[in-house]
């Protein structure tokens, strides 16, 4: 059964000045899926995560041409406030980068600026659920006064999860988020995945195809700023249409 | 490789061993030399100064009269016993501690033994104690400069009577006193609370450090807010292209123009212009806010840029917008950065000199100011004019002035590694 789509790109071209870093990338990403991004670096995998919440928007060199679509509307569209889109399209990055405030406000922050909690008990609640969604709230619940910054780096990241699902989003951006993590770090994160995917439509960009294949439902293969081949995961990883995708999948380059 | 290989040594090793201690040692030469030269400069300004902070005072003996009796100051108020004209009863008291003095002209040199002036002193004793005044009272006044210098050891007594500020009688009249046990030191307050004075025993720097205080005030006032959020709107805000670049030029070359430009400036501008009033803190301030301002937003920006990025993609993720994520989250953190420049700043401009010459912050200003608008003086202002000055009493003033500004700065520095340990933050 196939899950509706919840993201529709369009012909996606950007430039950063001079260079050009996503050719006329075409892709439809599910609702309720873990959808996978693999590649070489530099392949432009990063570049069209970050178009997917304008992330990209505070480098003035870069431009962005071409259609974004969730539920159908054009992010890209003039009349779109950038921090709204950001409120529902999360993001989760690389490196685990939480405020260096404590747990609680961490979580706090987002909800907090959006108005999303009347008073304090209900931005109380929206910390606690967040956390517990996250799979950490067991771990700090004692301790949120410390600061974000204190915890390990697998924790960091799942209260960075946390703070991407306290502002209630649709979708969630992961970029590379277990690159710094060791395993039985990464295998708690892609478990939480696992669940978080119930949810929330979420696009991860990772280096490990064992990753991609353990957690996706669909992969797509970016080279060189092409979007190569997308498809379900098990076909990228077994017999995919394209030679480039196999090499790179049975490690013959990347 | 076999297990020797490791301990025989070759001369191209050798050489690059030698090398290497060679450099160790040029550069402990380097900082010792440092070390011993500021060693030396401390030494010799606080052997020189020490001595400010204390004074010499002499016993006297004050017999009342008929026309002046204990019982009339009970009736009257401060304002009216300092209105008294008491001038020549306490000379005639001083004279009489002195009965075998008979000679006029000796008289006058045993008044100049003391402070200028005795007669107030002798007014705020009596002010004091009012109510429990005997007919005879002993009571301490200062000595005069030239006393105290030589009670304090700094001023020779082999010079020549001729080439010398104190005569031999003098001199006789002083062994006396000491001899009777009448001449002791006690902590210079004075010297805090005073402003400037001809009189070396009078002057203080009571004036200029509050001159200097408001000068500060109106530097920090001006120079911190300006300074930081210019920076901010510079890194944070402002796109890139020439009419930016060149702003960041001048602003690093401004933090390298001479002091003494920004004093032209000053005058020409503050004073000629605009007529605020001359000598004031006021004008002091702003003059040297234009000087620790480039200081400040050099400070702040190269600490807004040691924020790491993921911060701001952090706060940007969860939808906060540019000026939500620079003052929730970029800010708070270069603070500490910003804050350290600032003191940093401050201290530097405590210390200058050149700008406030030409805005005439140099006058010989007597009143303690009360407000930024009163014409004053600063620090190091001050230890210059006293430089200036013949009398041997100087000396120690300047050098003490010295100390004290020596003593804001290393205080202001020390505040300035506090707040950056402190805040320190750890990614």
């Amino acid at each position: 059964m196939e899950n509706k789509v919840k993201v529709c790109v369009e012909n996606l071209n950007v430039h950063y000045g001079e260079k050009q870093a996503l050719f006329d990338v075409c892709m439809d990403i599910n609702q309720n899926e873990i959808t996978a991004l693999i590649g070489p670096s530099g392949c432009g995998k990063s570049t069209f995560l970050r178009c997917l919440n304008r992330m990209n928007d505070v480098i003035d060199i870069c431009k962005v041409e071409g259609s974004i679509k969730i539920d159908g509307q054009n992010i890209y569209d003039k009349d779109i406030q950038v921090e709204k889109l950001r409120e529902r399209v999360g993001m989760v990055f690389q490196k685990p980068n939480p405020f260096p405030k404590s747990i609680f406000e961490n979580v706090a922050y987002g909800p907090r600026i959006h108005g999303l909690a009347k008073d304090k008990t209900e931005l109380e609640e929206i910390v606690h659920t967040s956390l517990k969604k996250a799979a950490i709230f067991d771990e700090v619940k004692d301790r949120l006064d410390e600061t974000g910054t204190s915890l390990s780096g697998g924790q960091q990241q799942r209260l960075c999860i946390a703070r991407a699902i306290s502002v209630n989003p649709d979708v969630i951006l992961m970029d590379e988020p277990c690159s710094a993590l060791d395993p039985i770090a990464t295998a708690k994160i892609e478990a939480l995945m696992e669940d978080l995917k119930k949810e929330y439509t979420i696009i991860i960009v990772t280096h490990s195809m064992q990753q991609a294949a353990r957690v996706s439902k669909k992969t797509g293969f970016f080279h060189l700023g092409n979007l190569i081949e997308v498809n379900d995961t098990e076909t990228i990883f077994s017999t995919p249409a394209n030679d480039k995708t196999l090499d790179y999948v049975t490690g013959r380059f990347g | 490789m076999n297990s020797n290989s490791l301990k025989i040594s070759n001369e191209n090793l050798k050489r690059r061993l030698n090398a290497e201690r060679r450099f160790k040692f040029y550069g402990v030469i380097a900082i010792s030399l440092a070390l011993i030269f500021v060693l030396i400069l401390f030494t010799n300004i606080i052997s020189k100064g020490y001595s400010a902070f204390y004074r010499t005072l002499i016993e006297i003996k004050i017999e009342f009269n008929d026309k002046v009796q204990p019982e009339m100051f009970k009736q009257m108020s401060d304002t009216e016993i300092n209105k008294l004209d008491l001038y020549s009863f306490s000379k005639k008291n001083i004279y009489s501690n002195f009965p075998n003095i008979e000679k006029k002209s000796d008289k006058k040199k045993i008044i100049k033994l003391f402070s200028i002036e005795f007669e107030e002193e002798i007014k705020t004793y009596i002010n004091k104690n009012k109510n429990n005044l005997g007919n005879t009272i002993n009571l301490y006044i200062s000595a005069s400069d030239d006393i105290d210098q030589i009670h304090k050891g700094n001023y020779s007594r082999d010079i020549p009577e001729e080439r010398r500020r104190v005569s031999n009688f003098q001199l006789s009249i002083y062994d006396e006193l000491v001899g009777q046990n009448k001449v002791k030191f006690e902590f210079n307050l004075p010297f805090f609370s005073r402003g400037d004075s001809r009189e070396a025993e009078l002057a203080g720097l009571g004036g200029s450090l509050i001159g200097s205080f408001f000068t500060m005030i109106i530097v920090l006032l001006l120079s911190f807010p300006f300074g930081l959020f210019g920076a901010i709107y510079l890194e944070e805000f402002s796109k890139r292209n020439r009419f930016t670049d060149f702003i960041e030029i001048n602003i690093n070359n401004l933090a390298a123009v001479p002091s003494i430009v920004f004093g032209l400036l000053g005058l020409g501008i503050l004073l000629n212009t605009f007529e605020l009033p001359r000598s004031t803190a006021l004008v002091g301030g702003i003059t040297l806010s234009l000087m620790t301002l480039p200081t400040i937003i050099i400070a702040t920006r190269a600490s807004l840029r040691s924020v790491p990025p993921s911060i701001r993609e952090g706060a940007l993720a969860v939808g906060a917008s540019k000026v939500q994520t620079v003052m929730h989250h970029v800010v708070p953190l270069a603070l500490p950065g910003s804050i350290t420049g600032t003191i940093i700043g401050i201290a530097r401009a405590l210390g200058e000199t050149a700008p406030l010459l030409l805005i005439g912050m140099v006058a010989f200003i007597v009143d303690v100011p009360s407000s930024p608008l009163d014409p004053s003086t600063s620090l190091p202002v001050q230890a210059y004019l006293w430089n200036d000055s013949a009398e041997r009493a100087y000396e120690e003033k300047t050098s003490a002035a010295i100390i004290i500004l020596l003593s804001f700065l290393i205080l202001f520095n020390l505040i300035a590694v506090f707040i950056r340990r402190k805040f320190e933050t750890k990614w």
